[in-house]
């Protein structure tokens, strides 16, 4: 019998941006979280570079408020597909008084990233930097390009972007410009959970239900933890929960679920009534929160 | 191979300020329970803000700061949900008058376009430019959503006036009546959107989501002849994979078989396809729009820019070109004028030699002009640095377009539809 190859069309077209990512810039790199939308580019990568490896670095910007679980997975998965790992440390950034860590009760380093990574993408000389982003993630990201130039300070202007047309993609930039592209933009979170069931995709065991020492806020559940800032009253309680989406400890809610395996979490997430930024505590702030971050520089 | 592989239908939006365009969407999106909760009480929450007795759906779409305060879409937004056999993906783009670049962006990758018509205003100048859009786009099937029926009571003749009127328009271009809908629709309300409608007895068709669950895959692809331009080449220098030279790219319009007889372009050297491998799997044939990589019989020089077709179909070569260009860019583009075109993933440098005209976008003609301004489209003829390898965009949407990039500040100024 004939062996015919029918593309999943997601796919085939994240395979397309990747492959123009390589071609057309000089030093690309992938901007690695640890979570399940940057694994699935990792995915991606190999399939479009096959049998060759991936010709890029990963980058990973560490707020060092990340779960273990997920800088264990990121160091393995490093390891066995033989890739090269530069992390640039957020801590680093405050010791440097470059920024100032946030205090009290909605403590995070979450927005502190995007000095890191500047920093990063200027220390390397990184032209394209590949990030997981999704346009079905939030509204200001509906806007969002393929290929996003940004200025030398890493800004955004969303009036004044290259239109895309069919798939030509036009990664041409100049001096101090970088471009960020988004080769998943166009995948749900529902596809993102189907592609890695189908693909057998390893990930972090926080995506699946465990137990954990929780509390909750303002209707959400944090995890307990030194880099948790949390008020007395607030009481610790063991809770069987999972992960929808994966930032750092400070930004990312859980919820409850006994989902502990890949079949079960992609039911949850087919029936599921939250949308997966409703578990972001930061873009609770406002409802312009993500476009502002994005103007500056955020990913 | 995945197996779950849905349907994709991409659909264009336009519409005017006002007609119901982010309703529409924003109704189908809660009828197909695609809004989740934290969405929909955002939207209970804004609509209570500003006074409303109903939902305010719109809100589910007009993403940007500016135009939530404006209250009008000024860019393109991509909006998605899917049902258990379809993932659709809407372009969702600007009526405005000044905003042509960005519905000619949206029609770009869509299949099915939807032409929103206010039933109290019925055909107006704008959907003359709409449609024209989408008949320069060869997007494959329209939809004629007339919204606001229940404005007019239901009316049946509304309905049949503003359908005869629309008729006259579709004589006037490459569509044929097969590829053009009419549906009656109340967005707010949402009559024949996702179901049916109670009110209109009088229409037999089917709602709008019924329509497009309806339309099958053969129906939505760009059918032609099988094109592949190679991205990049795969070369592992490994030693289990020591000598594999693979051309890594996506296929366009038509399938592509081990054993074929290829021609490499520019070089016109033939040979045959060895193998086709995508990730660790190999195959004996790929259906078009897949991204593989191939391998040949003979040691031919195959770069990025290149194109492989079989041998009996070649493309045209030439290093002139006439094509309709629309601009995108503020810099009008003037005779003279040097760019970066870009075809595919090939680029070359392109001069213009002259400006042929103005087209008027209500199907009325040409008129002459010496320069092209943002969202005009006109007639252009280019002469190139080296030649390309094309197919007229009637026959290959993938093969027939290209890019102008501006040579100072790399922006994309126009698309071109090659004749």
């Amino acid at each position: 019998m004939k062996n015919i190859l029918v593309p999943n069309p997601k796919e085939a077209e994240s395979i397309h941006i990747i492959r123009e990512v390589a071609a057309q810039f000089e030093k690309p790199v992938l901007l690695f979280s640890g979570g399940k939308d940057s694994i699935t580019l990792v995915r991606l990568a190999q399939k479009a570079f096959y049998p060759a490896r991936i010709p890029f670095p990963l980058l990973h910007v560490d707020t060092g408020h990340n779960f273990p679980e997920t800088i264990a997975f990121r160091d393995q998965l490093v390891e066995e597909l033989g890739l090269e790992l530069i992390v640039a440390n957020v801590q680093d950034s405050i010791d440097q008084g470059k920024v100032q860590e946030e205090k009290g009760r909605y403590s995070s380093r979450n927005s502190l990233q995007t000095t890191t990574l500047l920093d990063a993408i200027e220390k390397h000389k990184f032209d394209a930097c590949i990030g997981g982003a999704r346009r079905d993630e939030e509204k200001a990201r509906a806007k969002e390009r393929v290929f996003s130039v940004r200025d030398d300070f890493g800004q955004w202007d969303e009036k004044n972007q290259r239109p895309e047309l069919f798939d030509m993609l036009n990664g041409k930039i100049n001096q101090g410009q970088n471009v960020r592209a988004f080769p998943i933009s166009n995948w749900t979170e529902l596809d993102v959970w189907e592609y890695i069931r189908t693909e057998n995709i390893q990930i972090p065991s926080i995506y699946f239900a465990h137990k954990r020492e929780t509390f909750v806020r303002d209707g959400m559940i944090w995890t307990a933890s030194e880099h948790v800032y949390r008020e007395d009253h607030e009481e610790v309680k063991e809770r069987m929960v999972r992960f929808r989406t994966v930032g750092d400890m400070t930004c990312t809610a859980a919820v409850l679920s006994d989902a502990d395996n890949l079949e079960d979490v992609v039911e949850e997430i087919r029936a599921s009534t939250i949308s997966e930024r409703g578990a972001r505590i930061d873009d609770k702030r406002s409802e312009a929160a993500m476009e502002n971050r994005k103007k500056v520089g955020y990913f | 191979m995945s197996t779950e592989n849905r349907k994709l239908i991409n659909i264009a939006t336009a519409g005017s300020v006002d007609d119901g365009k982010s309703t529409l969407i924003g109704r189908l999106l809660y009828d197909t329970k695609s809004l989740t909760t934290d969405k929909l009480e955002a939207i209970e929450r804004n609509s209570k803000q500003k006074g409303f007795d109903y939902l305010d759906f719109s809100l589910a779409t007009d993403g940007l700061v500016a135009e939530r305060e404006q209250g009008i879409t000024i860019d393109v937004a991509h909006i998605y949900f899917n049902t258990n056999k379809t993932n659709y993906i809407i372009a969702d783009t600007p009526g405005h008058v000044e905003y042509t670049r960005n519905m000619v962006t949206g029609a770009s990758t869509s299949q099915v376009a939807i032409i929103l018509i206010d039933a109290r205003k019925g055909v107006i100048e704008q959907t003359y430019r709409h449609f024209f859009i989408n008949n320069l786009l060869r997007v494959e099937h329209v939809i004629v959503a007339i919204n606001k029926m229940d404005l007019v009571d239901f009316d049946q003749q509304v309905f049949a006036d503003i359908k005869s009127d629309f008729e006259a328009l579709i004589a006037k271009s490459d569509y044929t009546d097969d590829q053009v809908t009419f549906i009656p629709v109340s967005a707010l309300h949402g009559d024949n959107i996702a179901s049916g409608s109670t009110k209109m007895d009088w229409y037999q068709g089917p709602s709008l989501l019924d329509y497009l669950e309806g339309l099958e895959i053969e129906e939505l692809e760009d059918h032609s002849v099988a094109r592949f331009p190679v991205q990049y080449v795969v070369r592992p220098k490994t030693d289990t994979h020591h000598d594999f030279r693979g051309f890594a790219g996506r296929l366009y319009g038509g399938n592509l078989s081990v054993g074929d007889d290829v021609t490499v372009l520019p070089s016109f050297t033939t040979t045959k396809v060895k193998s086709i491998e995508f990730f660790d799997q190999q195959y004996d044939e790929a259906v078009s729009g897949s991204s593989v990589t191939i391998t040949l019989e003979d040691e031919v020089n195959v770069s990025r820019g290149d194109m492989l077709v079989r041998s009996g179909e070649l493309p045209q070569s030439e290093k002139q070109l006439s094509a309709t260009i629309c601009q995108v860019n503020s810099k009008p583009l003037r005779l003279g004028a040097k760019y970066i075109l870009q075809h595919g993933v090939n680029q070359v440098m392109a001069k213009v030699d002259s400006i042929e005209g103005l087209v008027h976008t209500d199907f009325s003609g040409e008129e002459s002009t010496d320069q092209l301004r943002l969202n005009d489209i006109g007639k252009v003829k280019f002469r190139l640095s080296k030649p390309i390898h094309f197919d007229p965009y009637k026959v290959s949407k993938s093969n027939g377009s290209f890019i102008l990039i501006d040579e100072g500040s790399f922006d994309t100024t126009s698309v071109g539809f090659i004749q």
